[in-house]
């Protein structure tokens, strides 16, 4: 367990230290200098100098990037182009608005699918499954920001019950802001919830097929303490991967449900960053994005080693 | 053997959207590069079947020719995913265990983990918004995929007796990846490629949602929804079309390579018979 927990952590910092190049390395490529950029076209040659001198721009670009790493590491994103605050203090307003809207939508997808999963499996091959899958088929294929616009066309437009966008801000009270994340959740929830259902699904009539479930059966369990006491725990496996992945997704994927709804998120972060040439914001938020993903997985990785020893061998 | 009506429905579906956008190159209703601000926003009628934009363009044709760029870049973007992936996928199989392969799917790996909708919006970024950065940019993420689906399905045949009988005989590595393992392996590839053009279409009508696409004046499917927005008030009817022509584009494909993966999977097939 020990060796196996030691390789996945080399691997972790092996990920992480590649995508770090990989990132510094197109952010080198994008065509324009920040310094020009926001002093403006009327700039002299020595303002912009000196604002290059300022922000760190100067130097080799090996030795920006380890002062970029080391920065890292002591918490110090850097100092944001446009808005003159450290990025860390952007990216964890931001996060007070994305971390609650990914949770939400998970939480919203995770109710929908298991159930529904768990009821299409356990009723296969009839009608009722024939409509769940049908109904999921179709949540796989919409857009989630389209799904978003028409939220807003039935609950903001028409019935008035929820606001087109924009997020009050959790000093005015935890109410508003669940309410004003709620079209979002469910418009990011739709698509999610449909493949969790089909993977819930899936994993539940393989392990409905296995031997100790026709024994369970035989010695007299009922179908449903039969699918919840022997078949859910082992269908899990499967499930809790995919949930680990759409989290991360969830984190990262938002930013165009942000852009439909206005919402100050990190998706929203990175899109204005690209937009004014705020690399090192953008930057500092796709490593943080990389390293949530890679972490997550290498969670659920050992996560599965500790319970499942098969796991363990294989690698 | 019958073919099950979720194949039918779905190669349908495709069939339609393809001679759409075929069609779209010799001949739509209105031009859609010309402005007619005298019959903007018109409803449905006998002139403009399905209405007109905010501009009098006619959004028959924008969506016939937005179905034109959404299969176009999806399509180009499989190909890039199957024409990169493929052949890393081949060589990580045949030197299975090996430093190749580990290269290969640690190199995988790491493309997983970055968001992709992130590294598109930031590739487009770079380069700039256009078709064929969308294609780039979403073709990247191809790649990862078709090499894992390629290596997985190569791994299981190495093992097989007549790929043995192949190295007996004396055939090279390279020769028993082409000649023995990829015909092998090519539905399970057709089946992939579908479901990554179907992810694609979805990825393209984000990218030009957000402006990242293709760019005026040729119509996307994205980039009508994201004009509607701002009229979705007054012609809701804009936001409601193309979003319709992207879900039934994407349910189609997803059908499609269901009902192809079924069809060749005997376990299945034995199943339902």
């Amino acid at each position: 367990m020990i060796r196996y927990v030691a390789l996945r952590v080399l691997s972790l910092c092996l990920s992480l230290l590649v995508a770090s190049v990989v990132i510094f390395t197109v952010i080198e490529i994008i065509p324009g200098d920040p310094a020009a950029f926001m002093l403006g076209l009327n700039a002299s040659e020595d303002t912009v100098a000196a604002l290059r001198e300022d922000l760190g721009l100067t130097g080799s670009a090996a030795s920006r990037y380890v002062d970029w790493v080391g920065g890292m590491f002591r918490g110090d994103f850097g100092t944001s182009y446009t808005y003159r605050v450290p990025v860390s203090d952007l990216v964890s307003d931001r996060l007070l608005v994305s971390l609650p809207l990914a949770l939400y939508a998970l939480l919203i997808s995770t109710a929908i699918a298991f159930p529904v999963g768990m009821v299409a499996a356990s009723r296969r091959g009839t009608l009722v499954d024939l409509g769940i899958m049908g109904t999921t088929q179709l949540g796989i294929a919409v857009p989630n920001f389209w799904f978003a616009m028409l939220l807003v066309l039935v609950f903001s437009v028409s019935l008035r019950w929820f606001s087109a966008g924009g997020f009050p801000g959790w000093e005015n009270g935890i109410f508003p802001c669940i309410k004003a994340l709620t079209l979002p959740a469910v418009a990011l929830a739709l698509p999610q919830g449909s493949i969790l259902a089909r993977i819930m699904r899936s994993a539940l009539l393989e392990t409905l097929g296995q031997d100790y479930i026709r024994t369970a059966r035989a010695k007299g369990l009922t179908w449903r303490r039969t699918v919840t006491g022997h078949a859910l725990r082992n269908a899990l496996i499967p499930v809790m991967t995919i949930i680990g992945l759409q989290f991360s997704f969830l984190l990262a994927g938002a930013i165009i449900i942000e852009n439909v709804f206005f919402l100050p998120g990190l998706g929203r972060l990175i899109f204005q960053g690209i937009t004014q040439r705020d690399l090192i914001v953008v930057e500092s938020v796709v490593m943080l994005l990389v390293f949530a993903v890679v972490t997550v997985n290498f969670l659920v990785d050992v996560a599965y080693a500790a319970i499942d020893p098969r796991l363990r061998i294989r690698s | 053997m019958k073919s099950s009506p979720a194949l039918l429905a779905g190669a349908a579906l495709s069939a339609l959207f393809l001679a759409v956008a075929a069609a779209s190159f010799v001949w739509t209703p209105f031009s859609v590069e010309q402005l007619d601000i005298a019959n903007r926003l018109k409803p449905p009628g006998t002139v403009y079947l399905l209405g007109t934009d905010h501009f009098g363009r006619d959004t028959a044709s924008m969506l016939m020719v937005g179905a034109r760029t959404s299969i176009g870049v999806a399509v180009l973007a499989v190909g890039i995913g199957m024409i990169l992936g493929v052949p890393l996928g081949l060589v990580a199989a045949a030197n299975r265990g090996g430093l190749l392969d580990e290269l290969v799917m640690r190199g995988n790996d790491m493309i997983f983990a970055f968001p992709s909708l992130v590294i598109a919006i930031l590739i487009t970024a770079v380069f700039g918004p256009s078709a064929v950065n969308a294609i780039i940019a979403i073709g990247v993420f191809n790649v990862p995929v078709f090499a894992r689906v390629t290596r997985g399905a190569a791994l299981s045949l190495w093992t097989l007796d007549y790929i043995l009988a192949a190295r007996v005989a004396g055939k090279r590595t390279v020769r028993i990846s082409v000649e023995h393992i990829l015909p092998n392996i090519s539905s399970l590839l057709l089946v992939q490629g579908t479901i990554q053009f179907s992810l694609g279409i979805l990825a393209e009508a984000g990218l030009s949602y957000v402006g990242l696409g293709a760019q005026p004046p040729t119509p996307s499917w994205g980039r009508m929804l994201a004009d509607a927005q701002t009229m979705i008030y007054t012609a809701p009817r804009l936001a409601i079309l193309p979003g319709l022509a992207i879900v039934l584009m994407v349910l189609g494909l997803n059908l499609l390579g269901d009902g192809i993966r079924d069809h060749l999977d005997p376990r299945i097939r034995r199943a339902r018979s």
